[in-house]
């Protein structure tokens, strides 16, 4: 069974973003970038089901800037088969980011495709819901869990209040949710030996989408500081300070 | 042109989210719609209808329905979607599932989780886990959109008295099936409707310190229990107590912070709170920039305390 697996470049989870002066965007020059956190889970996640004999081999796909080959790279070490970057300067929207993997799905025809639910950086959540809608394929969002059957996936899902199974018939789209798995750690010869393998780039234009936003970012700006507060010095001045002052309990 | 709010529900009555849904419908002046898909979902229907402020319920009934599934509910919603200027749906489970579903059938890009409504076109909402606020404009001839619940004071539940229409529901996908659902029992209060809520990080150290140490003070201020992604990942408390950027957004009347450090994607959860104390043992903790107070030392002695104290 062929695995498409989809990673977007971010910035790092552990930096801590600054809005631009002119209220534009994020400042993301000179910041570390790495991939986003749930693709690193999906990645994670088709790699484990090659070694359990289940997936025959994965095609991992990122698009945006030429610096995403890094991140290709990353999920090739991590152990996908081969990487096709759709490469592009433009800014690329979820609906965008959509249409390019259902035109790489139509070339590829993957049973599976695995996605992260949310990226860190627009925290949209949408492309793999809409990916499925696309393709008119059924979708299993905020997995914790997948079992693959012969024609179905059985996938456990976080969702509110606690966890819900949904099967949805092959091909299917499903997306990841923090405790699917805990990736691994990329060692030095798999580093090695992902520079050897198959990084294809394409245009947007060579599969006929139009990436064209479809929102347009009129002003970014910092939301408002909260002030920090006192500290006191126990349990019983806490109380007092709650009763009393913020009049909460 | 009318605003549909896909409504969030269990069959039997409307969840508290919806209200806060139809309250963001409100900024765009229009008449409001309530959609509910379900299955013998009548009672949820006639709670619909007595919401404040709408004006008209879409009632669609089918076994298919009856689970919330992505493709089935998108259907429905996407045969009535044309009658619609806007289409919104609270950012629950529910919502961030289907509606993008919606948009993309619509070939719309979706407003994710929109935070204040500043025209028929333009809504805030927050990116990078809440540390900045984009103020977006859409050029879409329809808007799909979710709603951050904590954005938007609820309407009344009561004093509405809206007409129930009955919709035609688009025959099963065939595509998916519902297996089963594993939900959380608890006497607590839903960690999203609080008005306090307690929550353990990294700090607790087990999952058993969290029945023996914070249960106790979370049962005498009548509070949810939350925890840091930290916690969770750890294994001390099940996923859906996380409060963070990728877990729950909450914004109670007050919340207890107990040690946890502050991680800026836990901030994203619950930094909007009226009311935000720390017990931590480092004073460096970021957690303390943002509460209102702060108790430096050691939990495992502080809660105890706290408890005693709250009995006086």
């Amino acid at each position: 069974m062929k695995v498409l697996v989809s990673v977007k470049r971010v910035v790092d989870f552990n930096v801590k973003v600054r809005v631009k002066a002119d209220g534009t965007g994020v400042e993301t020059a000179n910041v570390k970038m790495s991939m986003n956190p749930f693709d690193e889970i999906a990645v994670e996640e088709a790699v484990r089901l090659k070694e359990a004999g289940v997936a025959t081999e994965i095609v991992v796909v990122s698009c945006g800037v030429q610096a995403c080959q890094e991140t290709l790279r990353t999920a090739l070490a991590i152990g996908a088969d081969r990487a096709v970057l759709v490469e592009t300067d433009a800014e690329l929207q979820p609906l965008a980011v959509a249409k390019l993997l259902k035109a790489i799905c139509q070339k590829e025809s993957p049973r599976l495709v695995i996605l992260g639910k949310q990226a860190i950086d627009d925290d949209a959540n949408q492309t793999g819901q809409m990916l499925a809608a696309l393709l008119g394929w059924p979708q299993a969002t905020f997995a914790s869990k997948i079992k693959l059957e012969k024609d179905s996936a059985v996938v456990t899902r976080e969702v509110d209040g606690g966890l819900e199974t949904d099967a949805v018939k092959l091909p299917a789209v499903v997306t990841t949710d923090l405790r699917l798995n805990e990736p691994r750690y990329v060692t030095l010869p798999n580093i090695m030996k992902a520079k050897k393998k198959t990084l294809e780039v394409l245009k947007p234009d060579a599969l006929g989408v139009d990436v064209t936003p479809r929102l347009t970012t009129l002003k970014v700006v910092e939301p408002a500081k909260r002030k920090a507060g006192v500290k006191v010095a126990d349990a019983k001045a806490l109380v007092d300070k709650l009763r009393n002052d913020a009049k909460v309990i | 042109m009318a605003v549909l709010v896909v409504a969030e529900h269990d069959n039997e009555s409307v969840r508290k989210a919806t209200l806060n849904a139809v309250a963001a419908a409100q900024k765009l002046r229009s008449d409001i719609h309530v959609l509910i898909a379900g299955h013998e979902a009548g009672a949820a229907a006639k709670a619909a209808a007595q919401i404040t402020g709408v004006a008209k319920v879409l009632h669609a009934d089918a076994p298919q329905l009856r689970d919330f599934l992505a493709e089935n509910v998108a259907a429905v919603v996407v045969s009535v979607a044309k009658n619609y200027s806007h289409l919104l749906a609270p950012s629950t489970s529910n919502g961030k599932n289907v509606m993008p579903r919606v948009a993309a059938l619509l070939d719309v890009q979706q407003i994710s989780d929109i935070v204040a409504v500043e025209g028929a076109d333009t809504f805030v909402r927050p990116i990078y886990a809440g540390n900045a606020l984009a103020t977006v404009k859409s050029r879409d001839p329809i808007k799909v959109i979710t709603v951050r619940t904590t954005a938007f004071d609820a309407v009344a539940a009561a004093g509405g008295n809206a007409s129930v229409e009955r919709l035609a529901a688009p025959a099963d996908s065939g595509l998916s099936s519902f297996v089963g659902r594993e939900v959380s029992k608890s006497e607590r209060p839903e960690l999203t409707a609080a008005k306090i809520i307690v929550s353990g990080g990294r700090g607790m150290a087990s999952g058993e310190n969290f029945t023996k140490v914070l249960e106790p003070l979370a049962d005498r201020l009548g509070a949810a229990m939350g925890a840091s992604r930290a916690a969770v990942d750890a294994g001390f408390v099940p996923n859906d107590w996380q409060v963070g950027q990728t877990g729950k957004i909450v914004a109670p009347d007050l919340y207890v912070a107990v040690g946890i450090s502050g991680a800026i994607q836990h901030l994203a959860g619950m930094k909007d709170s009226r009311v935000i104390v720390a017990i931590n043992k480092d004073e460096e903790a970021p957690i303390f920039q943002v509460a209102d107070y702060g108790v430096v030392g050691d939990l495992f002695q502080i809660v105890p305390t706290l408890v005693e104290e709250l009995k006086k």
